[in-house]
This record gives C-alpha cells, structure tokens and sequence, in this order.
C-alpha cells in the first residue's frame, strides 16, 4: 500500500513537473478580475477576454489567462490557485479591494511574476510593475466644466452620487472643484448606489421637492438611464442637461446621435484592462520597458470622438 | 399558541378593520402628517402618485409574501426571481417583436407569468418535498436567479425592443381616471388576496399551518400542499410585480430586484403579519409597503438629514413604526 502511494506520489510530481517544462519558451500572463456583476465589471470581463483572445493568436510564445472572482475573498484563492499550480510569469490585477489584495499580490510579486495593478491600487505601491488607471476626479472636473460654460457659469444643479467609495469621492470632488468659483449651485446631492431603479425614485424626488432644475448630474450611466426616465415622465422642461459618466454604451449612442439633453460624455473606461494587458504583454513580446504608471485621461466624448469609446458588441 | 385561539375568529369578519389592525394605518397617518409639517411639496397629487405608484412592486410582491410567511414559511428569493423574470420576459418579447409586433407583448405576460409560478413550484417543493428550511432553500434558490440573470445579460443591460417601448410604457406610465396603473393592478391583487386569505378555506389552513404545523396535521390540513401553494401564490405576485416593472426602465440588469427581499420582509411585518407565521394581514402589508416608499421620499424631501446618516434615520423610523404598531395592538 505504501509503495503504490509513493510510486503515486512519484508520478504526480514527475507529471507537474513535466507540464511546464515542456512548455518552457512559454510565457503566462495570468489575469485576475472580478465577476460580471454589474455594467462596468461586465464591461471588464468582456475586454480581458477580448484581450486573451487577441494576444493569444498574435503572440504564441504568450498565453494570457483570464480567471473572474465574485468577491475579495475569492479572488485571493483565484491568485494562489493560479499561482501553485503553474509558473506565473506576469499577474493582471484589478483588486476587489485594496486592503485584502495586498498581502497576497506580494507573495506572487516574491516568486518573481511581473506585477500589473489596473483602476484600484494596492496599499503598498511598491508591488506593481505597472500601474494602469482611469482618472475619476477628471470624470467629476470634465463634467462641471462643460456644464460651466454651455450654461453661462449659473443654474441650479442636483446630483446623483453612487455606493460610498473612493471612486464616488473622487469623482464629486473634482465635481466640485470644477464648479467653484461659478455660480452654480448643488441643490441637492444624495446617494442612488449606481443603481438605474434608485436613481429613477431619487429624480422623481428632486422634481417634487425643486420647481426649477437646470441641469443633472448622475456620476454613473447606470443611474442617468433612471434619471432620464423621471424627467421624460414628470414632462418638465426646465432640465437642459442631464449628464452621466463611465462611457456606457446607450449614453455614447445618445452622443453619438446628438442628444440635446446628453450632448456630452466622460470616460472611465472598462476597456482599461485590455491597455493593461496589451502593455505587459508588450513587456514580455516586444522586450519593450513598460514599467510606470499609466493614467488614462477623461477628455469629455462629443460627437466628434464618440466611435473611439463605442463597443458595440460589449455589454456595456 | 395565543394566535391559534386568535386566529379563527378574526377570519370571518376579515373585511372589517378591527382596531387592533389598525396599527400600520396609524403608523402611515402619522407618517403622512409629519411629511407635510416638514415640506408642504410631500401632499402635492403628483408626489403622492409617484410615491404609491413605486410602492406596487414591493406591495405586490409582499403580498404574496403575506402568504408564505403566515404559512410559517419565508421567501429570500423575490429579489432575484423578480430580476430573473424581468430577463426572460424581456428576451422573449424581444424574440417574438419582429414576427408578431406588439402582440409580443401579452404573450411575454403570459411567459412572465407561467416562470413566477414556476419559479414559485420549485421553491415550494425545495421546502416541502425535499424539506430543507424555508431560509436556506430560498436562499439557495436567490443566488440562482440572480446568477441566471446576469448569465443572460452577461453581466450588462437588457433592453426591452425598441419597438415595444412606447406600446408597453402605459403599463406603468399610464392611468385610469387620473389612478396610475400599477396602483390599480396592486389594489386587484389585494382585493384578491384578501378574499382568499380571509375567506376561503385555503387561507385559514394557510394560517393554522403557520401557527401550529402539528395541530394542522391531526386536523387533515396536508401541510405540504398548502405551503407549496403559498410559494405559487408568491411567485404569481412576483411576475405580476414583473410586468408592471419592466416598461418603468425597460431593462434587465444583474442588479435588478438587488435587496427587494429585506424590503418585502419589512413590508410584511410592519403591516402586521407575524414573522413566526399563524397570522396574516393583506391590506396591512400594503400599508407597510407604502409607508417604507414614504419614508425614503421623506428623507430626500426634508434637509436635516445629512446624505451620509439616511439608512440610519429610515432604520430609526421603521422601528418606532413597529412600536407604534404593537402598542396599537394591546
């Protein structure tokens, strides 16, 4: 009984062993995202796949894999999974949370995997390799800015913020800093989790409780689909913006159509983590230096630039 | 064991109000009172129209939770059915619109509502057949709906064919006599379920089963039926729930229904049914739901509260609800 177990054994580690060894020239890219949950993260999934596909027939000597985890938790078993049964040569990251990614990101980082960090940063940034985000105080800034000029620096603003996050106050507080100095006045300003259903009551609210609304602002697409909704039911025609963020798709066709409403746009775009594996993929394909931070700007989208953020076949 | 004695008298007079019924309707009368001290706004009609006409999903679906929770059973799993029915709906309707045009429409009805009741069989056979807690096989049943509609939307958006949009949107947006819509179809559905809850023989087994499952038994009552029949019943109100939902955004998405559970629970227990099971109050629950719509309407309508504290004042204002419910009671 012992000596099968051992021939067993034998053979088990004769065979991991083998695995990589004969795949050698072979590099893995392994990238780790959070589920599909909602808009934005569906948006992820769809161009890391995209990105796997696209690598992987271009660069054979590349094997990117592409691993989505339904909570912090998971994710920190997804990466050790990956990690214990092959060689990492680079991980793709997009932490659940800061705080519980860490410690675990380090230990891959320890091995001697090449670290990409994208939209959420560690707490320790001496981890990552790269580091590729969006830039959510310029979604806010952009936002205000246009609406300062297009409506002559006054009016009468509500705004939508989402789940309490760092992202949400980012994205107010370039908001209001962009809208110092003018006279434009936040009436109101309350949370609708970035959820279309509340975002919908939320308006109705704001419309009842103020006779005279100049503009919205929903930091999220998800909630500016609520939000015009509300408006179009109430009949109102006080509203002459209604403005979201995130570059979802709907709202980029609106661009795209010339809405008088939604005339504009602010990306943060999913398509983020395709940058970021493109660019380590370039790390290891191309011998080309990528390391550094890359921080992807938030140029307001007009009917002009639109096609460049629109996916058609992406879920959001 | 209080309840059991209780219960059967109350039934034959289930129409009238009795005054220690009137708990929830308090709670909402001072809840509308305190509303228009603190912004006049909050009793203009159209406030009040949109206010209600949002209470129907809840009120629907709490209703058919009156049912299950009074049979002793619960239902963690309406969030995610009423998400999982939006989706199938919408894609049937989408199938159907290029060769029937907007008689796609009544025949995704009728799809939403043979999925509810299926829906609603599973659950009820998960509970009786296979016998695992209410609690447990619902919540199962949850993370499955939910995983099928963002399986089917891939995580993003749903939307409802353009071309059914404008024809369908009445159902929500429209009105009767200046009633809304969704109101109306709530009030049908209440009126229906307190006829069989008060009145017919099913709802007092519904009831006895809640409040003492033996006692049932050595009566005749086949536990079993009556509890799977009160998932049906929520699964019905549920897809109900569901038609009127989808012209209000058109869509389907992963985070659809998100929580709808805890509010219908809320719903059902302000109102007066016993959590434990063994009593039951239909029109109690439509208070309820209507009273949980209002407070949070409140909160965006007065200033003092900052955006940061509101889920604490709603929590605080729900509890002293129930208080004001159970004083009301003795």
């Amino acid at each position: 009984m012992l000596r099968n177990a051992l021939i067993a054994a034998g053979v088990t580690t004769a065979l991991l062993a083998a695995g990589p060894a004969s795949a050698a020239e072979k590099k893995t890219i392994a990238v780790s995202i959070p589920a599909a949950d909602h808009g934005w993260t569906a948006g992820v999934v769809y161009h890391a796949n995209a990105a796997a596909k696209e690598i992987n027939k271009a660069f054979p000597d590349l094997e990117v894999i592409v691993k989505t985890s339904p909570s912090a938790s998971a994710q920190v078993s997804a990466i050790e999974d990956l990690s214990a049964t092959r060689k990492l040569d680079a991980l793709v990251i997009l932490p659940h949370s800061s705080e519980e990614l860490t410690t675990p990101v380090k230990t891959i980082k320890e091995k001697g995997s090449f670290i990409t960090v994208v939209d959420r940063g560690l707490n320790d940034p001496n981890i990552q390799d790269l580091y590729v985000a969006g830039d959510n105080i310029a979604v806010g800034f952009n936002t205000a800015k246009f609406l300062v000029e297009k409506m002559g620096g006054k009016g009468n603003l509500v705004v939508l913020r989402g789940i309490p996050t760092v992202i949400d106050d980012e994205r107010i507080k370039g908001f209001q800093d962009g809208i110092k100095g003018s006279d434009l006045k936040i009436l109101d300003i309350q949370y609708a989790n970035w959820n279309s259903d509340e975002a919908f009551k939320l308006m109705q609210d704001y419309l009842a409780k103020y006779p005279q609304i100049d503009a919205v602002w929903a930091n999220d697409d998800d909630m500016l689909l609520g939000v015009l909704e509300a408006i179009k039911q109430s009949g109102r025609k006080d509203i002459k913006f209604a403005l979201g963020g995130n570059g979802m798709k709907e709202i980029i066709e609106k661009v795209m159509a010339g809405d008088a409403m939604t005339p504009v746009e602010t990306p943060y775009p999913p398509s983020m983590i395709k940058t970021a594996i493109y660019l380590t993929a370039a790390h290891f394909a191309g011998h080309a230096p990528v390391r550094g931070s890359l921080k992807l700007d938030a140029p307001l989208i007009t009917k002009a630039n639109a096609a460049e953020y629109h996916f058609p076949d992406s879920p959001f | 064991m209080a309840d059991l004695a209780a219960a059967p008298p109350r039934a034959q007079h289930g129409w009238s109000i009795g005054w220690g019924d009137a708990g929830p309707f308090l709670a909402l009368a001072a809840l509308v009172l305190i509303g228009f001290l603190i912004n006049p706004d909050f009793l203009s009609a159209n406030n009040i129209a949109n206010v209600v006409t949002r209470s129907a999903f809840i009120g629907i679906i709490a209703i058919g939770a009156t049912f299950v929770i009074s049979s002793g059973g619960l239902d963690l799993s309406v969030g995610s059915m009423a998400a999982f029915i939006t989706g199938v709906m919408i894609l049937v309707m989408n199938w159907a619109a290029p060769s029937v045009g907007t008689a796609a429409i009544p025949l995704g009805m009728a799809v939403a509502l043979v999925t509810g009741i299926a829906c609603g069989l599973l659950n009820g056979t998960i509970v009786t057949i296979g016998r695992i807690e209410p609690f447990i096989a619902t919540l199962g049943t949850m993370g499955i709906f939910r995983a099928l509609i963002t399986y089917m939307t891939d995580g993003g958006t749903v939307a409802i064919d353009r071309s059914l949009r404008d024809a369908y949107r009445p159902v929500y947006f429209g009105d009767v006599l200046g009633v809304p819509i969704p109101i109306l179809v709530s009030l049908a559905v209440a009126l229906v379920a307190a006829y069989v809850l008060y009145r017919t023989r099913y709802g007092r087994r519904c009831v006895a089963v809640g409040a003492n499952e033996d006692v049932a038994r050595y009566s005749g009552i086949s536990v079993a039926r009556v509890r799977t029949m009160a998932f049906v019943i929520q699964g019905a109100c549920v897809a109900i729930a569901a038609i009127c939902y989808v012209p209000r955004l058109g869509a389907a998405t992963p985070t659809t229904g998100l929580l709808w559970e805890l509010q219908v629970i809320t719903a059902v227990v302000i109102g007066g049914t016993a959590l434990r099971g063994g009593r039951g109050r239909v029109w109690g629950t439509v208070a309820g739901a209507v009273i949980l719509e209002f407070i949070a309407n409140l909160m965006v309508l007065s200033d003092f509260v900052s955006e940061y504290l509101v889920a604490a004042v709603q929590g605080v204002i729900i509890i002293i609800a129930m208080l004001i419910q159970r004083m009301s009671k003795r």
